[in-house]
């Protein structure tokens, strides 16, 4: 705990001409906690450098171990108010959060001064109730995992090994390489992007193989991964079982091919000439590539990219209830343990989700017949030609090749001629409306279909499960929610790449393995400094458990985003620093408050909660709210809206927290109690689309508000009280709306807490 | 002795990334950003396709990171001058302006209340003006002022100078350079977007409510010139009649020889963003192919459900305006074959982008293709990430940030 503060108010930037700042210095000397105030000052300019300097003076003569800084926001001058790693230092907002944002129109006097006493005396006791976190520093396995054999994973296995790293590389197939392999060619991977090249597995495999970090283990089944990032034992079967101390794992299992009877209204399984792009590529790379029904070469082939056809009404597979699901046994046989589905997330939109590599596809395999005869014909009939970015070029060499007739095209159906020929009846073409290509053979894509489409992959022993949680919002790929972030999921320490995440190029999965590489080393550099990895990247803090107090209600094992927590038998959690993101939800779910952060805390923001002064008439002294504002975004936003000139009711203070999921209900209770007359959560949006940089913490916090509200009702409290609102950290100008709305539509509507003055 | 650090040139979403990646593995890292703020592009952006969520959330956890993690520096308005020397053990001279702005500034906004000359808004491309005094935008970081001495009337920068309350304008601030020595550079210097003067039959940049994709972005940003409202840039009023001509400049050898990967996906968000704010405008897509890749389709299929959204397959071949300054396009569709004209209250061209370092001589020796993108460099130990190397929508410019400073990493390490 601090124990010994310096308390300094700043009287720049408007401070000093709002507020009456020698006041405040006296109030503070007097109040509570001025026992543990060693030093109490005001200063004109606080960020000055004299300023700094006195600050430093007086920490190193009067021994202070935390210093309360009453001026601007934590987000400004950051830089300049730090103090070293012994003093903790709390930064009390009333720039933005009371001087800039005041409604002057307030009606009743003095409520400035009140605002800015209570944020004082509310910094000071957060202070007061926070120490610097010692974690533990585990001695981590260094050792990379790398799950999957092909391009991608061979990659990733390079990357790591010139990281210095010992790699353990897992393969299910006999045989190194992937889907790489059976590739005849790959489109054009460097510049000038107008040609299709060799992949360069055979190489890629040779230099994993003969590389003496990596160890390479094929016919290979991962068992289990049990444990945490840093610490994992990995137990493979590899004819035998074998196992390993791992500290992090890169995913690159990968794609199948899509199920193929999505592709039957273009004819596939009817007629025999009607192939997929996957067929075609095994028929190039036999150097043969003939027609199935007569084994004669075709004089022309028909590439068709658009599946509309195919995907008509399918919905993705967050929406999708119509996937082909494979019928369950009506009983588990007898004797058998019980197994959890996996619930498929192939659905035929995987087909449009493959657009990409299906243009460049039959791009390249239209060269391919072309290679093959310099008579024959290659059609090419998309929707969108989807080759964004660079592959344009490879598009326009195409286009240079009189041998292959590129055209818009709008599938209407696909039939058999009588010489075994097939008719593709299309329409608004750029040949006509309405026409029918004639071709010796169909070719018709192949969906990307992630293997986790199909089963869990990792077997991760966790009490979570064994896969990635949620994967039906990314269709079954290993993908990120976050555009800004694209290798953070909900497990800490496996990071995807390839195929598996998105659907790719050679030249992108190459890139990709690199990236999931870093990060798996990161992360184990994290663990081993007790450091939390993204997005509180370097936090020492981690969670606490009081476990004489917990009574097993397994909530906290439950909700926790990133499945952190196990628990042995009994249903007593076990905390795994390691896998933990410092966010704070299982704080937020326990009801027994065992759970705590050194620096961040039930008892201390409870404490917070109490310190502002409620007055016993809400007519003679107004209404007080509790805003509970995410730090992350809508904390942000409070602070460009004060900038922008934007102001709000004075009955408000903010208390700034990690995530909405970390609100324990208690300090509603608590501020309810204390005759608080309402509780607003300003958080992060939530649904499929989430923002909440910790996946669940504002959906959470909703899910928890109901049961508040009941807990409030049964008291005799307006359930109405406890409000959640969605906040971007760019809606700074819908803020003073959403604080007005609820000020009219709840405490106008039910007048004060029936619990004031008790 | 190789040198373990590493310069990051560009602050921008890539050169952020790589950044933050390298000194998270406890690399000491440099980032040189020639704007005064850190996030570049996607500091400009309103909203990210296709989650629709704001680029300064993501950025608030970047600089976060930064603000936490004392082995990232960063020097804002900096340019590398000259490399000397070999990969492991670089001599790198930066060249910082002047920004007449100390670490005293509060951001109270004196300053730029005592300014009284204006000039055309870089940060807004030019759709309002700001005064030589200024804050780029809401979000800048870091958070200071910039004075623009070389714009300021005669005596207007000791007036500016008197204003300040906190000593913190500096009129003589001068010119510095410095070297750094480093091991690897990663080079991350973005893009700009394709100048629409090139574009002559569309308009050249000169008729009044022609605006581009990145102006239409500013538009429609809440800290933008009209705080969010849609506006003919001619009149204020509201557009009832929109159209979007994609590729304009790019997938066309005499501009761009390439497709710049995000303008398809970036037109379908500014339909939501007419639709959120305008909810009765008409919207027409001009396009040739419409690019949406991988899970992309969910948003394209989304958007395209609009019943006021018509895409047509078309090529737009002239633009002109009439008298009320509406501009007209003249179209022929790819599909039917007719040439006909249109008229529109507001159009919007999908420019593309251009690498930064296009048409201009670099600092150090990098192999380049004719379109100005990075195309190697790595045997020297320079590392090209995010739009110097590709056209590349934010996740992929995020990834080859990461992967471009594993590279970085392996170049210091394994000497």
């Amino acid at each position: 705990m601090a124990e010994k503060l310096g308390v300094y108010i700043c009287g720049g930037c408007d401070l000093g001409k709002s507020l009456d700042v020698d006041a405040l210095v006296d109030f503070t000397k007097k109040s509570k906690l001025a026992g543990i105030c060693a030093v109490v000052k005001k200063n004109a300019v606080l960020c000055s450098p004299d300023a700094v300097a006195e600050i430093e003076a007086d920490i190193k003569e009067s021994g202070l171990d935390g210093v309360v800084l009453c001026a601007c926001s934590p987000r400004a001058k950051w830089d300049i108010f730090r103090f070293g790693a012994a003093t903790q230092v709390e930064r009390v907002n009333l720039r933005e959060q009371c001087v800039w944002s005041f409604d002057k129109d307030a009606k009743i006097p003095g409520l400035l001064d009140l605002m800015a006493k209570d944020y004082i005396k509310m910094g000071i006791m957060k202070l007061s109730k926070s120490r610097i976190p010692t974690p533990e520093t585990p001695e981590t396995n260094q050792a990379i995992l790398v799950l999957g054999g092909g391009f991608t994973g061979l990659n990733a296995a390079l990357e790591a090994a010139r990281m210095g790293r010992d790699v353990v590389l897992v393969e299910k197939a006999a045989e190194l390489g992937g889907k790489a392999a059976g590739m005849l060619k790959t489109f054009p991977m460097s510049h000038p992007y107008t040609k299709a090249e060799d992949t360069g597995v055979a190489g890629l495999i040779a230099e994993v193989t003969s590389n003496a970090k990596i160890k390479v283990l094929t016919s290979a089944e991962l068992t289990s991964i049990e444990g945490a990032p840093g610490l994992y034992t990995v137990t493979v079967n590899a004819g035998g079982e074998q196992v390993f101390e791992i500290g992090a794992v890169d995913l690159a299992t990968g794609w199948a091919p899509g199920d193929a009877s999505y592709l039957a209204p273009m004819g596939y399984g009817k007629y025999k000439n009607v192939v997929t792009t996957a067929e075609f590529e095994a028929m190039a790379k036999a150097g043969k590539i003939v027609r199935p029904s007569d084994g004669k070469a075709p004089a022309s082939v028909a590439f068709i990219t658009d599946v509309s056809l195919c995907t008509k009404g399918a919905e993705p597979s967050s929406l999708d209830v119509c996937a082909p699901v494979e019928p369950l046994p009506d009983k588990a046989p007898e004797g058998e343990p019980e197994v959890v589905a996996y619930p498929p997330l192939e659905s035929a939109k995987h087909l449009a989700y493959s657009s990409e590599l299906t243009s460049l596809v039959a791009l390249k395999q239209a060269g391919y017949v072309r290679e093959s005869c310099s008579e024959a014909l290659a059609f090419v009939l998309y929707d969108h030609m989807m080759v964004p970015g660079i592959n344009e070029r490879y598009y326009k060499a195409a286009q240079d090749d009189a041998g292959i007739m590129l055209s818009k095209a709008t599938i209407t159906g696909v039939t058999e001629d009588v010489d075994g020929g097939l008719i593709i009846a299309a329409k608004d073409t750029l040949l006509g409306a309405d026409v029918e290509i004639k071709a010796d053979l169909v070719v018709l894509p192949t969906a990307i279909v992630p293997v986790t489409a199909h089963q869990a992959t990792t077997n991760l022993v966790y009490r979570q499960g064994p896969g990635f949680p949620d994967l039906e919002l990314f269709d079954g790929f290993v993908d990120s929610n976050y555009i800004c972030f694209p290798y953070e999921t909900r497990r800490t320490g496996v990071y995807a790449a390839g195929c598996v995440r998105q659907p790719m190029t050679l030249a992108n999965a190459k890139e990709d393995a690199a990236g999931a590489v870093l990060k798996a080393i990161q992360c184990i550099s994290s663990a081993n400094r007790g450091v939390a990895v993204h997005p509180r990247s370097g936090d020492l803090s981690y969670p606490v458990f009081n476990f004489q107090r917990c009574t097993q209600c397994k909530r906290c094992t439950e909700e926790c985003p990133f499945g952190a927590l196990d628990d042995d038998e009994k249903g007593t959690p076990k905390p795994n620093p390691t896998r933990c993101r410092r966010c704070g939800t299982c704080m937020g779910a326990c009801p027994e408050r065992v759970i705590s952060f050194d620096n961040y805390n039930v008892d201390q923001i409870g404490s917070m909660i109490k310190e502002v002064t409620v007055p016993d008439d809400m007519v003679a002294g107004g209404p007080r709210v509790i805003v509970l504002a995410c730090e992350n975004d809508a904390y942000p936003a409070l602070d460009m809206a004060a900038f922008r000139g934007k102001s709000w009711s004075p009955f408000v203070r903010f208390v700034p927290v990690r995530c909405l999921g970390s609100v324990n209900a208690i300090w509603v209770a608590d501020a309810v109690s204390k005759g608080v007359d309402g509780v607003i959560m300003l958080g992060c949006k939530y649904g499929a689309d989430y923002q909440c940089h910790f996946v669940k913490g504002s959906e959470l916090c909703s899910r928890r508000k109901t049961n508040i509200a009941e807990s409030l009702g049964r008291l005799g409290v307006e359930a109405e009280r406890v409000e959640q609102y969605e906040v971007s950290i760019d809606e700074y100008d819908k803020v003073p709306a959403l604080i007005e709305r609820f000020m009219t539509e709840v405490i106008t509507k039910f007048g004060p807490n029936p619990f004031k003055g008790y | 002795m190789s040198n373990n650090s590493i310069l990051v040139v560009g602050g921008g979403f890539a050169g952020i990334t790589a950044a933050l990646e390298a000194a998270e593995v406890g690399h000491e890292v440099y980032i040189v950003e020639t704007n005064p703020y850190l996030g570049g592009r996607v500091a400009q952006l309103n909203q990210y396709f296709p989650k629709l969520c704001p680029p300064s959330c993501g950025l608030e956890i970047q600089f976060q990171r930064i603000k936490n993690n004392p082995k990232v520096k960063f020097f804002t308005m900096a340019d590398v001058v000259s490399v000397t020397g070999a990969p492991g053990a670089y001599d790198v001279k930066i060249k910082v302006r002047p920004r007449y702005v100390n670490a005293n500034c509060t951001m109270c906004g004196e300053c730029e209340k005592a300014a009284t000359t204006s000039v055309a808004s870089e940060f807004d491309f030019a759709l309002t003006s700001r005064k030589v005094a200024y804050s780029t935008h809401l979000f800048a970081f870091p958070q200071r002022f910039v004075v623009d001495a070389a714009a300021c009337a005669p005596g207007e920068l000791d007036t500016i100078t008197a204003a300040c309350p906190y000593d913190a304008v500096d009129p003589n601030d001068t010119e510095k350079t410095f070297d750094l020595s480093v091991g690897s550079i990663v080079w991350a210097t973005g893009w700009k977007p394709y100048d629409m003067a090139k574009l002559t039959n569309l308009g050249a940049g000169k008729l009044a409510n022609v605006v581009s994709n990145m102006q239409f972005e500013r538009l429609a940003a809440p800290n933008g010139p009209t705080s969010g409202k849609i506006e003919r840039p001619s009149d204020g009023k509201a557009p009832k009649r929109i159209a979007f001509v994609q590729c304009a400049g790019s997938r066309d050898e005499n501009h761009l020889n390439y497709c710049s990967y995000i303008c398809c996906m970036a037109s379908l968000k500014h339909v939501t963003y007419i639709r959120e704010k305008l909810p009765e405008a008409q919207v027409v897509i001009y396009y040739i192919d419409l690019r949406t890749p991988g899970r992309y389709d969910n948003f394209m299929q989304k958007v395209a459900a609009d019943d006021k959204l018509s895409l047509v397959k078309g090529k737009v071949a002239k633009i002109t305006e009439c008298e009320c300054k509406s501009p007209i396009l003249t179209v022929e569709d790819a599909v039917t074959g007719i040439k006909g004209e249109e008229r529109f209250d507001m159009v919007v061209l999908a420019t593309g982008m251009q690498p930064s370092c296009a048409g201009s001589k670099l600092p150090v020796e990098l192999p380049m293709d004719e379109d100005g993108f990075i195309i190697g460099g790595a045997e020297a130990g320079v590392f090209a990430a995010g739009c110097a190397k590709l056209p590349l929508d934010v996740m992929k410019t995020a990834q080859t940030g990461t992967s471009a400073a594993l590279k970085a990493i392996q170049n210091v390490v394994g000497r």
